[in-house]
């Protein structure tokens, strides 16, 4: 977040707004602190039940949307500059090696790149798709994607009320009937049980990862000089 | 009392009277609920009318209440309940989410910060937004 407040700062006099969106079930004041430490003049937002993900049709964090003056979307959800680089993590430790940590340093920079040259240049900058490109980077939701969504709002809300049992149960329907979702897989754990730091990477979360084999955890966003490689060995 | 939930609204429905998977409603909280108006071409929404299905009509509609529930089915959207059937979900559909991208219009939303102050999306038009998600977890 730290990251966002200094781009805003760099940026502060062109027509650019920040909206940054707290995916969090538990609440604002589980948000507070990391709001504090970054303490931006932009927008934060709580989404205990995770609207935004719902409406935009995202599956994991960090992911962003770009929208023009006109409320036109001219980039669809994808994902922050966040790299699967980090898939190389020592587990013990958390230590990355250098050439991964390098790739994923390269992409978030990529990133945070084409995002400032939108806030000062908007429609001109090459980073902002037309309709035709915009509407081919869409991903629409099944059928089955909004009945979990619907799980996860009732979920969250029985749990709110102190029916957990009944809470998890939906939380789980949501959690299989949206595989693809890494946000409902992960905040049903974190409700279920606060992991080391907060964290929801338990043994669970990393068989999860490693059964992606080559597959991506996040998406490379289509962006010029973005790296594709996938910056680790996968599992076999 | 019975508790109906949509995307964005958790709705207090002193009327209701659950039965099963039907959720009967005045149409007063139906409206109220889910911003749909019993007339009597149907159930409203701004210009759309769902007529009520002949053959079956006392399943939608009886002595001026509603099953929402069988209308959210209508309209192939997801609807679920607690066991009690104190606390109910109508959710949005996925034809309802896809046109809505696809129009590439963004879907407006209003959530609070940390101060409880609600925002929307839309009072940020005029501005290039980017809007970003992140998480604790």
């Amino acid at each position: 977040m730290p990251v966002w407040q200094a781009l805003y700062e760099e940026v502060e006099d062109q027509d650019f707004m920040i909206v940054a969106v707290a995916e969090e079930s538990r609440g604002a004041e589980t948000a507070r602190e990391f709001i504090a430490e970054a303490s931006p003049s932009y927008v934060c937002l709580i989404d205990e039940h995770h609207l935004v993900a719902d409406l935009f049709n995202m599956v994991n964090v960090p992911n962003s949307v770009w929208i023009d003056e006109h409320g036109k979307i001219v980039r669809p959800s994808e994902t922050t500059g966040s790299h699967d680089a980090w898939r190389a993590m020592n587990r013990e430790d958390m230590s990355m090696p250098d050439e991964s940590a390098a790739i994923a340093d390269k992409a978030q920079k990529t990133y945070m790149g084409a995002v400032k040259d939108w806030a000062i240049n908007g429609a001109q900058s090459r980073h902002a798709f037309d309709e035709t490109a915009a509407k081919a980077h869409l991903k629409l939701p099944s059928k089955e994607t909004a009945l979990a969504h619907a799980n996860f709002r009732l979920g969250v809300y029985l749990r709110q009320l102190g029916n957990e049992s009944e809470g998890d149960t939906f939380l789980k329907t949501a959690t299989e009937l949206h595989p693809d979702s890494w946000n409902m897989f992960r905040q049903a754990m974190n409700l279920r049980e606060l992991g080391p730091m907060g964290l929801a990477a338990d043994e669970d979360f990393f068989e999860r990862v490693d059964n992606l084999g080559a597959g991506r955890y996040y998406p490379p966003p289509d962006i010029e000089g973005f790296p594709t490689a996938l910056g680790f060995e996968p599992p076999k | 009392m019975t508790t109906i939930l949509t995307e964005s609204n958790a709705y207090k429905a002193e009327s209701a009277k659950p039965v099963g998977d039907a959720l009967w409603l005045s149409a007063e909280d139906c409206a109220a609920a889910s911003g749909w108006t019993l007339k009597p071409e149907g159930l409203c929404k701004d210009d759309i009318c769902l007529p009520i299905p002949k053959d079956q009509s006392s399943n939608f509609v009886s002595d001026g209440s509603v099953n929402l529930a069988a209308f959210w089915q209508l309209m192939d959207r997801p609807v679920l309940h607690d066991e009690q059937g104190s606390t109910w979900m109508l959710g949005a559909g996925h034809q309802d989410r896809s046109k809505s991208l696809e129009s590439l219009q963004a879907p407006d939303f209003s959530l609070p910060d940390l101060d409880g102050e609600m925002h929307a999306l839309s009072d940020f038009r005029g501005k290039r937004v980017f809007l970003t998600t992140w998480s604790s977890w």
